[in-house]
């Protein structure tokens, strides 16, 4: 299939950008990224700058492709990464805008490739349980019901890729950050720390930039891995709670 | 043209004394420890951060030293462990089915062929039961049955149900369990992380490692980095095959770096081939995706009987739904009644080939199998049925039920499936054929995962202690979490015992200035090359070679051919390379560069290492070496030995070290799963 890619390039965060149109001849089993890497291949061959975007395992789960592909974040199918996105939902004779994802917390290093450390910063905050190896008790001690235990996973199989702050027209990293805030607030064992790793991550969540939710979901609708915005809801409810604690301790 | 090495010496594991299962309680009881305030004092590199490198990390920070840990991706999250699919292997025997730690360090040492070293292998199954407990306590998702208790199911080579699982994303739960852990100590300052740098070199001063050099993937820039240790967690190097189930990223550098300084690569020729991946559609093609071991406790490995029917579903003139029972092979079934389906990797990667090698593959390109869930389906729909109380359900009924039961297990494998080849499992039988996977080779580590130059540690894939040659399903993860979290904090602390008084290091010490200038060099050089080719036809090119000649099966003219055609293809790439851009720049095609050049050596050294070892054992078959009925034939008598090749001059012969192993405890034997 003919196509022709209009593609984001930025030689690095100052530089303004602008797109530049590429055709390529694309086979409907490639994988959106094996296309530009044939795209890459060529212009390697041609002696130009081929184009720079982040990639890994090309399975869905490692969170490092990212890429607004015709205006949405990893492109046009529900529940789907740009490495899992082939060619064959595309049609002969289209074009294809591809532009990195664009956020004020996700300055672009350079074309496709965004700087999402930002979202390292707020893990740090808080988004783990304060255990030491070697102390923990015997795994079946604590049983988990069966629906807290999938409720958790749902919201643990978050591969922080930043589609929902790419999606989110106030730039907002809501859900990335509930989905961890509810993944281990919900476990017993993460009990002890749900509302202050609740207020810990919120408020790192500010200082980095990112704006706030305004309930229009376009996060959980462009999410690869279909979190639901529930989590959200939990974390505001852990976050009011946590400052009302506070307040009775002080 | 021939291939030559030099006999070397006999190494010593460092094996504790003792009975096997009083080994680990007798190095902790002996071993040396460093005080609190010491700790503060020394400093230690983790280069990795996958399950071995990031739970290292977090557990030597836990500890109170100083740690910095290096990873190329932007995120230490985003390591291959990630990607696991199946499960973690614990002798935890919740299911009562007879269980113990014995049986799982049987499992595991048959499962390698007899080719692993005994007392590594006990101790992995000794801890396999506190990663359990460890990780459900930082905060691991673990499927849980309704009474609120750890579920577990079956995986290859073993007959006890002893595997955890997260849905088939159990690679990504444990990571990012580890992740949390190693953010919470970046947070409290024990641990400094260095997302986007490449370990370039290793620095040794004294005889001891003492630090590294690492390119700054964004700047380009070089930086040395000096500590008291050096940790290599980096991963194993399955993707010298191009087309593998490893991420595009996955490398040998550092390990090979390690080698280039003088440390041992231990047993490279063994190389797990995963019977089950998707199987390739076309040239373009980047990478392989694996389907998990753990869909063949439901799936079923066949092929049709008749060549007619082979060539009617070849031109999709025939549904495979429409071959009926008695046409099709269940050809795993039928060779190995006692394993059936979860026979281990390599004998079901051997069988899909012979089937196929016979001309009943059944895509276009005659190089895959069907794995149906059919049987499956209808199985579990009944049952279902019959829990919630439906009396003579009809079948449409027993489908729907059956195929929600396989969501609830498989459903993210299934829906990648679909996504990849655009065909729905639940209707249609997969079609799966064997891709490189893992490699139980890697550098050679002592006891204590020390390699031969002190302070270099190596864990995880990057070493070769525990999997001997087959690594049983579900054994990664296990591994990579025992040597990170509850081996290395111990063993480290013997070591950094005696450096106490050690002072940190002088990163302006002319070791560095060597290290830091040979890596520069290097990148100089191969920009300056400016041929033809881009480094992806390199690899590609070393790819087909390896996977042709030293792939599923090898004989020693094979091999002869595959060293060839790598020093061939090595003078070309250092000839006619074409690397675009500049040394102090973002460059991802020279970080390739780098990494397909020592891809371009390890592959000879892969290729001298199957050829020198004649006999079949576990992943590694030569055809010269099998008995009547095609089973690997080992050479108990001859090749009983870990073989850890010294390279530090690729123009010249490499040295073969070998360490003896010795079995006290099991009886190596002619493994059979009939």
């Amino acid at each position: 299939m003919k196509l022709t890619l209009k593609i984001w390039r930025q030689k690095n965060a100052q530089d303004k950008g602008h797109f530049e149109t590429y055709e390529v001849d694309a086979h409907e089993d490639m994988s959106f990224l094996e296309m530009l890497d044939v795209l890459n291949e060529r212009l390697i061959r041609q002696k130009k700058d081929p184009i720079a975007f982040d990639y890994d395992c090309r399975e869905g789960i490692c969170g490092a492709c990212s890429m607004v592909i015709n205006g949405k974040p990893h492109g046009p199918l529900p529940g789907t990464t740009t490495c899992q996105l082939h060619m064959r939902h595309f049609k002969d004779g289209d074009t294809i805008w591809v532009e990195p994802f664009r956020a004020a917390a996700f300055p672009v290093i350079k074309d496709l490739m965004v700087d999402r450390s930002a979202f390292e910063r707020i893990m740090q905050a808080g988004g783990y349980i304060s255990v030491n190896t070697g102390s923990a008790p015997e795994a079946n001690s604590i049983p988990v019901p069966k629906p807290i235990a999938d409720k958790a996973f749902d919201a643990a199989a978050c591969i922080g890729c930043g589609a929902c702050v790419a999606a989110c027209p106030n730039g907002a990293a809501m859900l990335f950050v509930a989905a961890k805030i509810s993944h281990l607030g919900l476990l017993p064992h993460g009990q002890p720390e749900r509302y202050i790793r609740a207020r810990k991550m919120v408020e790192r969540m500010y200082l980095e930039g990112f704006g706030n939710c305004t309930n229009i979901g376009a996060c959980e609708a462009e999410c690869p891995k279909e979190i639901s915005l529930e989590h959200i809801a939990r974390m505001n409810r852990w976050f009011a709670k946590a400052s009302l604690i506070e307040t009775e301790e002080a | 043209m021939k291939i030559e090495w030099i006999e070397g010496r006999t190494l010593d594991g460092k094996v504790p004394p003792g009975p096997l299962h009083q080994k680990w309680q007798y190095f902790k009881d002996h071993q040396k420890l460093v005080a609190p305030n010491n700790k503060r004092k020394l400093e230690i590199i983790v280069v990795g951060t996958g399950l071995a490198g990031g739970s290292a990390a977090a557990a030597l920070g836990e500890l109170g030293y100083q740690v910095k840990c290096f990873t190329f991706h932007d995120s230490p999250r985003r390591a291959h462990s990630i990607a696991a699919q199946g499960g973690i292997n614990a002798a935890k025997n919740y299911q009562n089915d007879g269980d113990t730690i014995f049986r799982l360090f049987y499992d595991t040492i048959k499962g390698g062929d007899y080719r692993s070293r005994e007392a590594n292998v006990y101790r992995l199954a000794e801890i396999s039961l506190q990663i359990i407990d460890h990780c459900v306590a930082i905060g691991v998702p673990f499927a849980r049955e309704y009474g609120g208790y750890l579920a577990n199911r079956s995986f290859g080579g073993v007959q006890v149900q002893r595997t955890f699982y997260a849905k088939g994303q159990t690679g990504q739960q444990l990571l990012l369990g580890v992740y949390q852990s190693l953010n919470r100590q970046i947070a409290r300052g024990t641990v400094t992380m260095y997302n986007r740098h490449e370990l370039v070199d290793i620095v040794i001063i004294d005889g001891q490692a003492r630090g590294i050099i690492v390119r700054n993937l964004l700047t380009g820039q070089l930086e040395r980095h000096g500590a008291h240790a050096v940790v290599l967690a980096t991963g194993g190097y399955g993707n010298i095959y191009y087309l593998s189930t490893n991420a595009m990223g996955s490398n040998v550098s550092a390990a090979w770096k390690a080698v280039r300084r003088g440390a041992l690569m231990a047993n490279p020729c063994f190389v797990q081939i995963h019977p089950t991946c998707i199987p390739e559609s076309g040239e373009y093609q980047s990478k392989l995706t694996l389907m998990s071991e753990s869909l063949r406790n439901d799936g079923r490995v066949w092929v049709p009987k008749k060549m007619d029917d082979v060539l009617a579903i070849r031109n999709k003139q025939k549904n495979p739904r429409d071959i009926p029972p008695e046409d099709r092979d269940y050809f795993l079934e039928r060779m190995y009644p006692a394993f059936g389906n979860l026979v281990p990797r390599d004998v079901a990667a051997r069988a899909i080939k012979k089937v196929c090698d016979e001309g009943r593959g059944v895509n276009a390109t005659s190089r895959a199998v069907f794995l149906d869930f059919e049987d499956a389906i209808i199985r579990y729909g009944k049952s279902e049925a019959s829990l919630r109380g439906i009396t003579n359900p009809d079948p449409h009924t027993i489908r729907q039920l059956g195929k929600e039961v396989i969501k609830a297990k498989y459903g993210n494998l299934f829906q990648m499936y679909e996504k990849i080849t655009g065909v729905n499992p639940y209707e249609q039988p997969m079609t799966i054929y064997p891709a490189v996977h893992y490699t139980m080779g890697g550098l050679w580590v002592d006891y204590e995962l020390q390699t031969n130059i002190p302070g270099l540690f190596a864990l995880g894939e990057c070493n070769f202690s525990d999997h001997g040659a087959n690594r049983l399903g579900a054994s990664a993860l296990m591994q990579g979490l025992a040597d990170g979290f509850f081996i290395i904090p111990y063993t480290i602390s013997h070591y950094l015992a005696d450096k106490i008084r050690l002072p940190k290091t002088d990163t302006n010490h002319p070791a560095f200035d060597e290290a830091e200038e040979r890596a520069r060099q290097r990148f100089e050089k191969l920009l300056s090359i400016q041929g033809d080719q881009p480094v992806e036809y390199f690899h590609r090119q070393l790819g087909k070679i390896m996977w042709n000649y030293a792939g599923i099966s090898r004989t020693a003219e094979s091999l002869l051919q595959a060293a060839e055609n790598i020093r061939t293809l090595r003078e070309e790439f250092w000839k006619n390379v074409f690397i675009p851009g500049k040394i102090d720049e973002l460059n991802p095609e020279l970080d390739k560069a780098n990494r397909v050049a020592d891809f371009l050596e390890l592959g000879e050294l892969i290729a001298i290492d199957a050829y020198h070892r004649n006999e079949s054992c576990g992943g590694h078959f030569r055809e010269e070496y099998q008995t009547p009925d095609g089973e690997p034939l080992r050479n108990d008598d001859q090749y009983a030995y870990v073989a850890a090749w010294e390279w530090t001059d690729t123009s010249k012969p490499p040295i073969l070290h070998k360490e003896p192993l010795v079995f006290e405890n099991v009886k190596p034997s002619t493994r059979s799963y009939k």
